[in-house]
């Protein structure tokens, strides 16, 4: 596939154009901020493109769900931000969104309709397995994965909070690999740290960061790929992996990402 | 004789169910001082929830042992206290063993069900007193289980221990008179107490009446002195722990519960008009007291069992933080007790210049917490100190502005910016450059 053909239509552009997509890809302020997580945005479109979905994104028009807003308290803030993302949503008549970020997933799905926003919202995960199910992604035999050993840790706003368990690990079963659980997983999985706000402050006196402790646990699979589906996870499972030293050996990667290398995109 | 044990009788079960009435008023009223909130949804889901987790102890399966072991406690709690109302009637008419000329050959099956029962508790209770002060179960051990709360777990469990005792002593006695007085009511024999049955032989007949009679009094005397100290105690979950799972959120555990009143204020300042009529005087926006919480909160503080399993898959309390959710719990219901005590006494109650924040839970350790569900899911009761940790963290985003500074200035880029982050908001979609670029 050619790196030329990709192309990244906002939902302004097609409402000029009067066209609907099928998807909105909501991309969310990692998604567009973070250095190391716009690489997944950007694999993850690669997919949209190489898979042939009608998909926009809000482009300068999207704003932060305010989930961080509402977890630190600030209950003001987040409505604010929540009425804003659905005058601009209800605007374009959105039906159908598809995110990455576990958190904007979960405050678009249960908090938005509340408010006056109701769309039909999908996780990445979810949306790839789909697209795996459907064989509108192939994966081939004997790829890159085969054999490797691949943990998966669950992202709690996608996981407990939402009950998406299974979509995230038969993405990573269709490549091939070999997915090793940690001994906390499901819905006993560790926390990486970084939600509730926690993200945008230093950790509380302890005697360990708690995403130090999930990475001792991914280590001890003897996996060389530690999967996430949550921008907050792969900040904090990637500087855990740092801090103990095992960069070299051990990556961290976006399920988008995964499907992105195997598709050769 | 028979008529000076009746009144006796008729005395202390009024006495205890005075005391026992007492305190259940004292409890409802502290519930009260919560804020009432709608409780929407399906009832039907509720109800399944009461089965399935109250009753059919559901989320306890999680960890083998321990809930094979409470299996034991519970099931024998509920069936054997099908024998205190006939001990009670007894203990009214002035009658022995009411109940088995009535039942007939199904009477000692039954005997001997409760005896089975009340050996499955024995055991039990004793493999319970082990793990928590031998084996020293990390989870009862955690910083905030100080002497009351340890001693409150032992007690209940040596209580139990003795009042099977006595159920057992008084079983083998009163084999032994109904081998030598044919008037005492026949069980057969019963088969773990008469085990015990060698060890009071030697006594004389007299002797055996006062003992058979005293270890009846002890039972149920102990019954009624438990069912007044769990009032007081973490055991209340035996029953509270039924409407809690009642009243427990339905629906995705990420959500959290909307503040319509901000919602009406927000509507304006947009200008998208206020819809919904005037919600009256807002009060407090989040909670500083127990009387912000709601009702629904303070009910969880009571059927709390403070089993720590919450606290136990904590990923701040795992990592040494000072959060432990099910502190939060222990002290929303010490708070209430404190306040409905004060109330009770003429005391200035709420205006007491104390509060849940500050004075019980503190503000490092509301700050600790990564909303991540873990305490949530794992209480066995269906209790969600989640929902106390956001309101406090509301209480001081809102009313005292008093968030640590670095969420305070992600609050500042998330007004200015429209992320958390310090990004110019013209620059959002400049991830795409790189694709177009190439394009
Ligand atoms: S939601 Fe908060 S209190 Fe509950 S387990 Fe997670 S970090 Fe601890
Ligand atoms: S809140 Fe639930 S899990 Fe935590 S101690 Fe109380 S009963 Fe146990």
């Amino acid at each position: 596939m050619s790196e030329e053909s990709n192309t990244v239509p906002t939902m302004a552009e097609m409402a000029a154009k009067n066209e609907s997509p099928e998807i909105l890809f909501w991309v969310g302020c990692a998604g567009s901020f973070d250095d190391r997580y716009k690489k997944v945005t950007i694999a993850f479109v690669k997919i949209l493109n190489a898979v042939g979905i009608k998909f926009a994104v809000l482009g300068p028009e999207e704003s932060c769900t305010g989930d961080p807003a509402r977890r630190a308290g600030n209950e003001f803030l987040f409505q604010m931000q929540a009425m804003s993302n659905i005058t601009v949503l209800n605007g374009y008549n959105i039906k159908k969104i598809v995110t990455a970020c576990p958190h904007c997933f979960n405050t678009i799905k249960n908090e938005y309709p509340e408010l006056g926003g109701n769309y039909e919202m999908v996780h990445h995960s979810t949306f790839l397995q789909q697209l795996i199910d459907e064989g509108r992604i192939k994966m081939k035999e004997g790829g890159a994965f085969k054999g490797k050993k691949i943990t998966y840790h669950d992202s709690c706003y996608l996981g407990r909070a939402n009950g998406v368990y299974e979509a995230p690990r038969k993405v990573l079963e269709s490549l091939d690999a070999d997915l090793v659980e940690m001994k906390r997983n499901r819905s006993t999985g560790l926390c990486c740290g970084g939600g509730g706000a926690q993200m945008w402050k230093e950790p509380e006196k302890g005697n360990k960061d708690i995403n130090v402790e999930r990475t001792e646990e991914a280590l001890q699979t003897g996996a060389t790929t530690v999967a996430v589906a949550c921008p907050f996870c792969l900040t904090m499972m990637s500087d855990g992996v740092k801090n103990k030293e095992k960069e070299n050996e051990v990556v961290v990667k976006d399920l988008a990402e995964l499907i992105a290398e195997s598709q050769g995109l | 004789m028979a008529v000076v044990q009746q009144i006796l009788f008729l005395i202390t079960l009024i006495v205890a169910i005075f005391f026992i009435w007492k305190r259940i008023v004292r409890i409802k009223s502290n519930i009260q001082l919560g804020r009432q909130t709608p409780i929407n949804g399906n009832k039907a889901a509720r109800w399944r929830n009461v089965l399935l987790i109250a009753f059919g102890q559901k989320k306890m399966f999680k960890r083998i042992i321990p809930a094979f072991l409470h299996f034991w406690i519970y099931a024998g709690f509920i069936i054997i206290n099908l024998e205190v109302l006939e001990f009670i009637l007894d203990g009214v008419l002035g009658t022995h063993r009411l109940f088995a000329p009535l039942l007939g050959s199904f009477y000692p099956l039954l005997m001997n069900f409760f005896e089975f029962l009340a050996v499955a508790v024995l055991i039990s209770c004793i493999v319970f007193l082990i793990r928590r002060n031998v084996l020293r179960v990390k989870r009862f051990w955690s910083a905030e289980m100080t002497s009351w709360p340890r001693l409150d777990g032992n007690l209940i469990l040596v209580i139990e221990i003795t009042l099977m005792l006595a159920i057992l002593t008084m079983n083998a006695s009163d084999q032994l008179l109904q081998l030598r007085n044919d008037h005492y009511a026949q069980t057969g024999r019963l088969f773990f107490s008469s085990f015990l049955m060698p060890l009071f032989d030697g006594l004389n007949t007299s002797t055996l009446i006062v003992l058979e009679r005293s270890t009846w009094w002890f039972h149920i005397v102990g019954i009624l002195g438990f069912a007044l100290y769990v009032t007081y105690s973490k055991h209340l979950h035996i029953f509270l722990a039924f409407p809690n799972t009642y009243f427990s959120k339905l629906g995705p555990k990420g959500h959290i519960d909307n503040m319509p009143v901000v919602t009406n204020e927000v509507k304006s300042m947009l200008g998208l008009g206020a819809t919904e009529t005037p919600l009256g005087e807002p009060g407090r926006f989040g909670a500083k007291d127990i009387n912000d919480l709601s009702r629904v909160n303070l009910m969880a503080a009571y059927a709390c069992t403070e089993c720590g399993r919450c606290t136990s898959e904590c990923p701040a309390n795992i990592t040494g933080k000072k959060l432990s959710p099910r502190k939060v719990m222990m002290d929303t219901r010490d708070r209430m007790e404190e306040v409905g005590k004060s109330i009770a006494s003429g005391g200035p109650g709420l205006q007491d210049g104390k509060s849940l924040l500050g004075d019980y839970i503190t503000k490092e350790e509301i700050n600790a917490c990564t909303t991540c569900n873990a305490c949530v899911e794992a209480c066995p009761v269906l209790i969600n100190p989640l929902d106390i940790i956001l309101e406090l963290r509301r209480y001081v985003a809102m009313e005292e502005s008093g968030s640590p500074a670095q969420w305070n200035s992600m609050f500042q880029n998330i007004e200015t910016n429209f992320a958390p982050w310090k990004f110019s908001a013209s620059d959002r979609f400049n991830w795409a450059n790189e694709l177009k670029s190439k394009s």
